[in-house]
C-alpha cells in the first residue's frame, strides 16, 4: 500500500484578481507519506489547503486523490473521500462540549454506539478526558487546536492537513504534537503545515517548501534546512 | 438510579404538559379555557421558530408563511372533504413541501444568512398580498371561497379521527391543541437529541467545519426549514380551529414579528422559551386589550424593549442559568452560545 499514490496535485493554480496566491504547483503524496510544508507568510500554504479541501476552487490544474478526480468539489464530498483538516484558525464548534465536537466528528456514516466508542478512544489519545466536557469556547488556544486535532482524527481520514498544528503551544505541547504525528503517521499520510525548524526536525520527513505560490525545492528535512535559497525566503530575500 | 439532568429536565415538562393539560379544565370556565387554546396555537408557532432559530440558526422573518399556509390548506381542505383528519394532515404537508421547495433554492443556492430573513419575509408579503387579492366568487377551490381580504368564515372544526358526524366541542378542542403541542414537543426533542440533530446544531456552531468533516449543511438546514414550517403549519390548523375563521391577517408582518418576539422573550436556544414568550406575551396582550389603558402594541414594543435592554438571553436562561443555581436547585454550568452568530475564534 504504502507504495500507491494517494494524492496527486497537477499545475495547481489559484489566482484572486491580478494576485496569483499558488502559482502551478506539483505535488505527488504516497499512500501513509508524512510531508511537511514550510514556506515565508504569504507563500500560498493555507490557500494550497484550500484548494485541496475543496473550500476554493482552483483556477486552473487537477486534483486527484486515489486517482479520484476531486478538483473543485464540494468540501463535504472531499472529507467523504477521506481527507481531514485542522484549519490554520481553529476551526471547532465553540458553544459544544469537547466530547460533542469530537463526536460530531466521529458520528458521520457510524453507528451511535461505535461513534461513542472512537469518541472515547480520541479523547484518551489525545489526553482530553479531563476536560471532556468543557465548552470549547472557553478553553486556551493550545487546548482548542487538540479538539480539532481530535476531532479531524475522529473522523477517521486517511489523508490529514494540518496546518500550523504547533502554533501558540509551549514546549511540553510541541513535544507531544511532534510525537503525535508520528504516531498517526503510522496508519494515516499527513501534510503538516509549520514554521518552527524545530519541529520539522522532530518530525523529520520530505519537506516541499513554498514560496510566493511556487514550489521552491523539495527534498529531505537535511537537504531543505541547509540549503541556502531556504533561508534566504525566509529572511526575506528573494531566490534567484 | 441518577437521571441524566437534560433527562430530567424533559420528563419533569411533559408532566407539567400533562398537568396543565387535565388540570386547566378544572379551574378554568370555559371562557377561559377557549381563551388559552389560541394561546396553545400560537405557542406552537413559537416552537416552530425557536426551533428553526435557536437550534438551526436560521432567521426566518417570515415562518407565519407556513402558518398561514396550514391555515388555509386545512380550512380548504376540510370545507371540501368534511371529514378533518385527512385535512390535519394536508395542513402540515402544504407548509413542508412549500418549504422543501423554497427552501432548496435558497440552501443549495448558496444564499448568506442575511438574504434568507429578507426573503422569507418578502415570501409572507407575497403570500398575503396573493390572498388577500382572492375576493369574489370566481376564487375558489373546490367548494372553498377563499374570500379575499375577508377570509374564509365558517371553517369546521376537527372532528373524532374519521367520524364528521362527532365534532370536537371547545372543551375537546383543548384537550386536542395541549396534547399535539406536548407531541410536537416530544418531537424535536427526540430530533434534537439524535444525530441529525446534534450535527444541525454543530452546523449552527459552524458551518465551515461541519462541512469539512464530510457533513453537507445545505441538506440539514433544508430539512430543519421544512421540519419548522411543518410545525407551524400545524400551528395554523389549530388557529383556524380555534375561531373557525382564517383570514390573510395570518401572513401579515405582525404575525412574522409577534413570533420572532415571543422566542426573543422567552429565550433563543431553548424549546420552553418560545412557548413561555407566546404565552405570556399573548396573555399580557389580552389584558392590554381589555383594560383600555394601553394600546396593546404600544405594550407590546415596551415589552420588547425591555428585555432586549434587561434580559437579552430571555426568561428561560435567565431562570436556568442564575436564579436556579442561585437558589441552590441545580448546579451552575457552562452553556452552549445559543444564535447562530459568529463567535469570535
Amino acid at each position: 500500500m504504502t507504495s500507491g499514490t494517494l494524492l496527486e496535485v497537477r499545475g495547481a493554480t489559484m489566482r484572486f484578481g491580478g494576485v496569483t496566491a499558488v502559482d502551478t504547483v506539483d505535488l505527488t503524496l504516497r499512500e501513509v507519506e508524512l510531508r511537511c510544508l514550510i514556506g515565508p507568510n504569504g507563500a500560498g500554504k493555507s490557500t494550497f489547503f484550500k484548494m485541496l479541501t475543496g473550500q476554493l476552487v482552483p483556477s486552473s490544474g487537477t486534483i486527484q486523490f486515489r486517482g479520484k478526480d476531486i478538483t473543485g468539489s464540494n468540501p463535504h464530498e472531499i472529507a467523504r473521500l477521506g481527507v481531514g483538516i485542522k484549519t490554520q484558525v481553529p476551526n471547532v464548534f465553540n458553544g459544544l462540549s469537547v466530547r460533542e465536537n469530537v463526536f460530531i466528528g466521529a458520528a458521520r456514516r457510524k453507528s451511535i454506539k461505535h461513534a461513542r466508542q472512537i469518541v472515547s478512544e480520541t479523547l484518551s489519545r489525545l489526553q482530553l478526558d479531563s476536560i471532556a466536557d468543557r465548552i470549547v469556547g472557553q478553553l486556551a488556544h493550545g487546548q482548542r487546536q487538540w479538539v480539532e486535532i481530535a476531532t479531524v482524527l475522529a473522523q477517521e481520514p486517511d489523508l490529514i492537513l494540518l496546518d500550523e498544528p504547533a502554533a501558540g503551544m509551549n514546549h511540553a505541547e510541541v513535544l507531544r504534537t511532534a510525537e503525535l504525528i508520528r504516531e498517526i503517521n503510522r496508519t494515516q499520510a499527513l501534510v503538516v503545515v509549520e514554521h518552527d525548524m524545530q519541529f520539522i526536525r522532530m518530525i523529520a520527513s520530505t519537506v516541499t517548501v513554498f514560496n510566493q505560490g511556487r514550489v521552491l525545492m523539495e527534498d529531505d528535512v537535511g537537504h531543505v534546512l541547509a540549503d541556502q535559497r531556504v533561508r534566504d525566503v525566509y529572511l526575506g530575500k528573494q531566490a534567484a | 438510579m441518577k437521571i441524566d439532568p437534560r433527562w430530567a429536565g424533559f420528563l419533569v415538562m411533559v408532566a407539567l404538559g400533562l398537568l396543565l393539560m387535565f388540570g386547566l379544565p378544572q379551574v378554568l370556565d370555559l371562557f377561559g379555557l377557549v381563551q388559552m387554546t389560541v394561546f396553545v396555537a400560537m405557542a406552537m408557532f413559537a416552537l416552530s421558530q425557536g426551533f428553526l432559530w435557536g437550534y438551526g440558526g436560521i432567521m426566518s422573518f417570515g415562518q407565519a408563511a407556513f402558518f398561514g399556509l396550514g391555515g388555509y390548506a386545512y380550512a380548504i381542505a376540510v370545507i371540501n372533504l368534511g371529514d378533518s383528519t385527512l385535512p390535519v394532515v394536508i395542513a402540515v404537508a402544504v407548509p413542508v413541501v412549500f418549504a422543501a421547495l423554497l427552501g432548496y433554492f435558497m440552501f443549495y443556492g448558496r444564499i448568506s444568512d442575511a438574504y434568507i430573513g429578507v426573503i422569507t419575509l418578502t415570501v409572507s408579503v407575497i403570500l398575503f398580498e396573493l390572498v388577500n387579492s382572492t375576493s369574489g366568487d370566481a376564487y375558489h377551490i373546490g367548494a372553498a371561497q377563499l374570500g379575499g381580504f375577508n377570509g374564509i368564515p365558517g371553517v369546521p372544526p376537527l372532528n373524532m379521527p374519521g367520524d364528521s358526524s362527532s365534532p370536537l366541542d371547545p372543551g375537546q378542542m383543548w384537550y386536542a391543541a395541549v396534547g399535539s403541542l406536548i407531541m410536537v414537543y416530544i418531537v424535536l426533542r427526540a430530533i434534537l437529541a439524535s444525530r441529525f440533530g446534534r450535527v444541525v446544531v454543530a452546523i449552527r456552531e459552524n458551518e465551515t467545519r461541519a462541512m469539512l468533516i464530510g457533513y453537507d449543511p445545505r441538506f440539514y438546514k433544508l430539512l430543519t426549514f421544512m421540519i419548522a414550517a411543518g410545525v407551524a403549519g400545524l400551528a395554523g390548523c389549530l388557529f383556524t380551529n380555534w375561531g373557525g375563521f382564517i383570514s390573510p391577517t395570518v401572513f401579515s408582518l405582525t404575525m412574522s414579528a409577534q413570533v420572532i418576539i415571543f422566542v426573543l422573550v422567552g429565550g433563543l436556544g431553548t424549546l420552553l422559551g418560545p412557548m413561555i414568550g407566546a404565552v405570556g406575551i399573548e396573555y399580557l396582550i389580552t389584558i392590554a386589550g381589555s383594560q383600555h389603558l394601553v394600546d396593546a402594541n404600544l405594550g407590546l414594543g415596551i415589552v420588547l424593549v425591555a428585555f432586549v435592554l434587561l434580559v437579552p438571553q430571555g426568561v428561560v436562561p435567565l431562570i436556568r442559568d442564575k436564579v436556579l443555581p442561585f437558589a441552590k436547585l441545580v448546579p451552575r454550568q457552562s452553556k452552549p452560545i445559543p444564535t447562530g452568530a459568529e463567535v469570535p475564534r
